[in-house]
């Protein structure tokens, strides 16, 4: 991977905890590492709770770590005042400033730079060209619409040209349709610029189809890092291949006949993804996409189908295997005689099965 | 609820319900401000105490000249000045107030919430004793033998004890200490309804503390600091304890000039017009901050590239 040049920014084995109310202490983030490289799109993805907000602000310098070590470009910036930091944040809340025109808005970053006046202007029109609000300078925060003043918190981050974008959910208040061309927007921004991106989201579609990068995050650390694409399809622990996409979960037992998975029996080596980490690990369980559920209707076939519904092109079917459910989604085409309550046989796609950390 | 469209709505209230209220200010408020200025245009009663009904302007001649024996009328400043001090004073005591409870004020709005509900109690626990005993409390730690003193004495800083009673220090700080929470409360209110995530924004578009306060917080907390102001400067133009007991008559202000005009020197149209005067000071004084409040709002609205660059 290209990753192998001077990263952007380093995190080396960061850890922060916070107090609770009740007087206990929550690790929000535990020994966290990840290199980002120069002018990619890095998405830190994870349920909410996680710690990757806890990250952006450590990096941003809203928070002190407690631990570890933040290189910007090869230089310590854990040490150095937020003010100081080539790097700009464009926050969830947008966090305009509501008695400053956007123009001021947008201005006040490069103020604080000291630039000179002409070269503000200039650099205030060039990124209200950059987010197509060209003409909208004299306007109040409070008479955009939500878009406008995303895309206003966007154009005062990039207008101070950061060496790194951090973006905190910044898409989570627009409204779907909206969000998805933001998305596109982001994209083309990141490209436009070279800027190197780190965003913040829940979002797995969101995630998937804007980062180069997606390293996802459970209970403070980073459980993988990879290509949208690798991840999805070579999950490394069960929460990864639940939260990306979905996937059945199941208990794999050792027989003396080799691998098999609880109530189902013996599992046909061609099923196993090549890559997979062998069978006889100390990990005893399996992640298969529905999609890679196939299931064939036999009046006597050894599972019930619990349920068959036909969701546009997709018949989404649940499967009852001893005590687990399968789901699998194949086309209705290759689906005639799967209905609720009647009988099927199950395989797997041939390459398909992957053993995953518990 | 549908065909209800005449009735009230619940929590609108009724108007009837605001009468005992609005008949309190009538008779309380507004009559004796009546009684007030009609008693400035009367004369002098033969002994002092009341009004003779006859119509004059005399009282407001003497606020600025002084008539001799024998009838002759040159200009005297000294009125002039006591008005003039009472509004230096409140102003003083208004800004002082002012610089004292900002940093208190969101400190306060940056605890935890069940912090600050404990700690804007405690601003208002002065509330609980009587001001005039509070003013005398001032008079024993500010005396040549007061606290003050006595442990800049004990410490080798100072030999002979600072006068501080009876001068325009002591009453200013008098005045200050009656009126801080009243600015401290309103601009907390303003603090607290603050979004600090706009503090942190503008410290990571790259601005530091200072700046943060003076182009992010301040602005913020604008109506709050206004609304202080209001409720500081007004009563301190009026205000009779702090003057008297900590000023010793030196330092008078309008309200002990006022008071000696109905009391010693039984002149109650002369002390009348006074009165008419300060409530005059009062209302232009309004006007100015309601002038500087609306501008200052319209200059930040009107404000586009080229006026800010």
């Amino acid at each position: 991977m290209s990753t192998e040049a001077v990263p952007a920014l380093r995190v080396q084995g960061v850890s922060k905890a916070f107090a609770t109310p009740e007087g206990g202490e929550v690790r929000a983030l535990d020994d966290v590492s990840l290199d980002v490289a120069d002018g990619s799109f890095m998405v830190l993805l994870g349920p909410s709770g996680c710690g990757k907000t806890t990250l952006l602000r450590c990096i941003a310098g809203l928070e002190s770590p407690d631990a570890g070590e933040i290189t910007l470009r090869g230089e310590r910036i854990d040490t150095v005042p937020v003010w100081k930091r080539r790097v700009n944040t464009v926050f969830q809340s947008y966090a305009l400033f509501p008695h400053m025109t956007v123009t001021q808005n947008i201005a006040f970053g490069l103020q604080m730079d000291h630039l000179p006046k002409d070269e503000i202007a200039r650099k205030v029109e060039q990124s209200l060209d950059l987010v197509k609000l060209t003409g909208l300078g004299g306007r109040r925060p409070h008479q955009l619409s939500g878009g406008q003043q995303q895309r206003v918190a966007l154009a005062r981050a990039l207008a101070k040209e950061p060496e790194v974008l951090l973006l905190d959910e910044p898409l989570s208040a627009l409204d779907l349709k909206l969000r998805r061309g933001m998305q596109l927007e982001l994209k083309r921004l990141q490209q436009e610029t070279h800027i190197t991106f780190i965003l913040v989201t829940h979002d797995q579609d969101e995630a998937m189809s804007m980062g180069d990068q997606v390293a996802v995050f459970n209970e403070g650390r980073i459980v993988q890092v990879g290509a949208p694409r690798d991840v999805y399809l070579r999950p490394r622990t069960k929460f990864v291949a639940d939260f990306i996409g979905e996937a059945n979960i199941l208990d794999l037992t050792t027989e003396d006949t080799g691998a098999a998975l609880a109530s189902w029996g013996p599992i046909p080596t061609e099923a196993w993804a090549s890559d997979s980490p062998a069978v006889g690990g100390t990990s005893r369980t399996v992640a298969v996409r529905p999609e890679d559920v196939l299931l064939s209707a036999e009046g006597n076939g050894r599972f019930s189908i619990v349920d068959a519904t036909f969701i546009g092109g997709d018949l989404h079917a649940v499967v009852q295997v001893g005590d687990a459910r399968l789901s699998a989604r194949q086309p209705a085409a290759h689906s005639s005689g799967l209905t609720t309550g009647g009988r099927c046989e199950v395989t797997f796609r041939p390459g398909s099965l992957r053993i995953v950390e518990a | 609820m549908a065909k209800g469209s005449t009735r009230a709505r619940a929590g609108q209230g009724s108007w009837w319900a605001g009468l005992p209220g609005l008949a309190y200010l009538v008779a309380l408020v507004l009559a004796p401000l009546v009684i007030i200025v009609i008693f400035s245009f009367l004369s002098r009663a033969k002994l002092g105490v009341g009004v003779k009904w006859e119509f004059t302007i005399q009282p407001y001649i003497e606020l600025f000249y002084r008539e001799s024996l024998s009838g002759e009328r040159t200009f005297d400043p000294t009125y002039l000045q006591i008005f003039f001090n009472s509004v230096l004073y409140s102003l003083i005591t208004a800004v002082v107030c002012l610089v004292l409870s900002v940093p208190i004020a969101l400190w306060i709005a940056t605890r935890p919430p069940k912090w600050r509900t404990l700690l804007v109690f405690l601003v208002t626990i002065p509330f609980w004793t009587s001001l005039l005993i509070r003013t005398y409390a001032f008079v024993i730690i500010l005396n040549d033998n007061g606290p003050i003193n006595g442990a800049l004495q004990g410490l080798g800083i100072i030999g002979e004890p600072i006068s501080m009673l009876y001068t325009p220090f002591a009453t200013t700080v008098g005045l200050v200490y009656s009126f801080l929470p009243f600015m401290i409360l309103p601009i907390y209110a303003s603090a607290e309804r603050f979004d600090f995530r706009l503090a942190e924004a503008a410290y990571d578009l790259g601005a530091t503390k200072l700046t943060v306060l003076r182009r992010i917080v301040l602005p913020a907390v604008r109506p709050g600091v206004i609304a202080g102001f209001i409720l500081v400067f007004i009563p301190a133009l009026g205000s009779y304890l702090a003057p008297e007991l900590l000023g010793g008559g030196k330092t008078s202000m309008i309200a002990n000039v006022i008071a000696a005009q109905f009391g010693a020197s039984r002149n109650w149209p002369f002390g009348a017009a006074l009165s008419v005067m300060v409530l005059v000071i009062v209302m232009l004084a309004l006007v100015a901050f309601a002038v500087i409040a609306r501008r200052s709002s319209k200059r930040g609205s009107q404000q586009s590239l080229e006026s800010l660059l």
